[in-house]
């Protein structure tokens, strides 16, 4: 028998196909996936929901959306403006652009939590400059159906004849390309020096240190 | 990089190892978990068949859905009903204590922490919800996490992370009349930007801050990442140590107080610490601060004039003319006599002890305007509690505001609590984004806790200077 706790993580060394242009700064995660859609105990089945007040009137008639627009349904790279993501921690907004066809997200900047829970799920967050980026996302609107190719490795970015260079977070790119993305079982196996950490600390208890917290917390009622 | 600073110490003692992708593996000493962002992640251990490592350092409260009204179970609404009733066995289940309606200890997470000794300076804490910053008001370094990191915490109390750059934020001098911590971080917003603090923790310092009372402190530590800041943290003193000695933990173990307090002292940025960046900001020139957009860097004092969005940055001017759109505001004049419909008084921001106190000082003996709905939402059901023995609720009724029961209710619309149609709210919250409060035609402008109260009452964004507090008659 194998651990049950193996998770065969792949590796993310290139991430290619079609993309869409969702332009704007500061598009914040209460745009992405409204609050009101976060109220499920899973992540399953929030694809549809992904901007949905960009999307749709109240009456659910369509507004105009990338996400709308019939030339981009099978697109999979997003092009975005600065601070993409900020605001709420909510995993729900990558998740939701994840379970909508998106495999990675080429932007002049990214707030740092949406660009972590990216990461945690394999989601490569690359940044260019904003000239590079509008023209990139000129070039997408005028070729929907053209093909991207991210090399995460290179940090570089490939479409038509034109080949950009992007900045890839040294932790993220190493976490993408050696297949370390998702750090479960990798902190697991430090357990020993985990409790190691604890033991050193004056706030900790003896009995969590000694791995023998959980029994012990009675006191703590 | 930083040296010496409360950032650099605290990072250093929770270091577990450096894993392969560069980033640290850091110890947790304190996990929150609330109803929304965490079921997903025992879900997620479930399948992978893993325990809790470290169930005595984890706590949960129910914040985000939870109604202000009728808490009667089940939940009137299905959605909140499921995402209680699977926190409650998760956390049975797991052997997590859970501050529950039925404890008397249920509030906000950012609320519940502090008041129960959770919070120490000098811990790592996180929890799945961006406002974790909050906690660094006690020199803890306390950052948002998103759910597959509650997993890593849930399963091995540690989370890998890359070590930041530190910005101090030097505020001296002192805060004049009716101006409030609040005032200070939608300045500091404004100032820097909403992406201005992405790759920095915040260190907020100097004679402004140091007068603070923690509550105000924690107002400040709460809004750092509305400025891109994942953590933002003031260095423990005197006030800090006066504020734990009071909470349950130091209250039930006061010999951990004397054996803790030279660790606290220890981890304060040393006097020639070295900081990636330090800004400025003068406490005397500030005053009274509203936003006049749609993110909460867009900000400005009560008498300036919202800005031409020509005369704003380039890369900002496109955000600036839809916000100004969406709120219905004019380039040239002031956020004084904005009409409002809603009056929100809450939220992890400010929902404490002393802002309803100053709050209730502003409305005593006055009458909400007619037409707005006006709301209190206690932080906690011990600031409720405590609120209630004092006589703030009566001081509110008798004004017309609602009294509610804690929660995080209209901040974010998760539960009944939500904005209709294109209504404007006076809010003492922290995200005035497009359909945060529940409807995405809904206009929000966030501003101090004596600000909405007198928002309340004129039914209009005025100057709180303006309007002196009432006489005391009792």
């Amino acid at each position: 028998m194998t651990d049950t706790d193996e998770v065969e993580i792949p590796e993310v060394n290139y991430v290619s196909g079609s993309g869409l242009p969702v332009r704007g700064n500061d598009i914040d995660t209460d745009q992405i996936i409204p609050a009101r859609f976060m109220k499920v105990v899973t992540f399953d089945g929030l694809g549809e929901f992904a901007f949905f007040d960009q999307r749709f009137t109240e009456d659910d008639d369509l507004k105009d959306h990338p996400f709308n627009e019939d030339r981009f349904q099978d697109s999979s790279v997003m092009v975005v403006n600065s601070n993409f993501g900020c605001g709420s921690s909510r995993e729900h907004a990558p998740q939701a652009l994840m379970r909508w066809g998106i495999d990675a997200v080429i932007g002049e900047s990214f707030a740092e939590i949406f660009a972590g829970n990216c990461l945690a799920l394999g989601i490569p967050t690359v940044t260019a400059d904003s000239e590079t980026i509008q023209s990139l996302q000129d070039w997408v609107d005028a070729n929907p159906d053209g093909e991207l190719e991210i090399d995460i490795e290179a940090e570089q970015v490939r479409y038509d004849d034109t080949t950009i260079d992007v900045t890839v977070d040294d932790a993220q790119r190493k976490a993408l390309v050696e297949g370390v993305w998702d750090t479960t079982a990798l902190m697991k196996s430090n357990a020993g020096a985990v409790q190691e950490t604890a033991a050193e600390l004056p706030y900790v208890s003896d009995a969590t240190a000694n791995g023998s917290g959980s029994e012990s917390s009675s006191n703590a009622d | 990089m930083s040296e010496g600073t409360l950032y650099d110490k605290v990072w250093d003692h929770h270091t577990v190892t450096t894993l392969p992708t560069g980033q640290d593996q850091l110890f947790i000493g304190l996990h929150l978990i609330h109803e929304v962002t965490s079921p997903q992640a025992f879900g997620m251990l479930e399948e992978r068949d893993l325990d809790v490592a470290y169930p005595e350092l984890t706590h949960a409260t129910v914040d985000h859905i939870i109604p202000t009204a009728d808490q009667s179970r089940p939940y009137e609404e299905d959605a909140a009903e499921e995402m209680m009733t699977e926190l409650e066995e998760n956390v049975r289940e797991a052997g997590i204590e859970f501050s529950d309606p039925d404890s008397g200890d249920q509030g906000i997470v950012h609320v519940v922490g502090p008041e129960q000794g959770l919070t120490q300076p000098g811990k790592t804490i996180v929890c799945g919800d961006s406002h974790t910053s909050t906690h660094g008001a006690f020199g803890a370094l306390a950052f948002g996490i998103g759910t597959s990191q509650i997993r890593d915490v849930l399963a091995t109390g540690t989370v890998a992370m890359e070590k930041q750059k530190v910005r101090k934020i030097q505020i001296d001098g002192e805060l004049g009349d009716g101006v409030e911590a609040k005032d200070v971080i939608l300045e500091i917003i404004s100032r820097l930007g909403t992406e201005g603090g992405v790759g920095y923790v915040y260190e907020y310092a100097g004679e402004a801050i140091e007068n603070l009372g923690m509550e105000g402190r924690m107002s400040i530590c709460n809004m750092s990442i509305e400025g891109g800041a994942r953590a933002g943290y003031i260095n423990p003193d005197e006030t800090t140590y006066e504020w734990l000695a009071e909470t349950d933990y130091f209250q039930e173990n006061p010999e951990k107080f004397e054996e803790l307090k030279p660790y606290w002292e220890s981890i304060r940025s040393d006097d020639d610490a070295e900081y990636d960046d330090i800004v400025h900001i003068d406490a005397d020139e500030l005053e009274p601060v509203v936003t006049w957009g749609t993110t909460p860097g867009q900000g400005i004092g009560i008498s300036e004039p919202i800005p031409e969005p020509e005369a704003l940055a380039e890369d900002k001017q496109d955000t600036a003319r839809r916000a100004q759109e969406h709120m219905r505001v004019e380039p040239g004049e002031t956020m004084d006599g904005y009409e409002i419909d809603v009056a929100f008084l809450g939220s992890c921001t400010n929902a404490r002890l002393p802002d309803l106190r100053r709050a209730a000082r502003i409305v005593e003996g006055r009458q909400v305007a007619d037409d707005v709905r006006a709301m209190v939402v206690p932080g906690s059901q011990r600031v409720q509690q405590t609120a209630e023995e004092e006589g703030l609720k009566d001081v509110f009724e008798a004004a017309g505001f609602d009294w509610r029961n804690a929660g995080c209710s209209m901040c974010l619309g998760m539960n009944e609590d939500q904005l209709e149609g294109d209504e404007a709210c006076a809010s003492s919250s922290n995200r005035n984004f497009v359909g945060r409060q529940g409807s995405k035609d809904g206009r929000t402008v966030l501003m101090n806790p004596r600000m909405v109260a007198a928002a309340a009452i004129e039914g209009k964004v005025t100057d709180v200077r303006e309007l002196p507090e009432a006489e005391v008659t009792a």
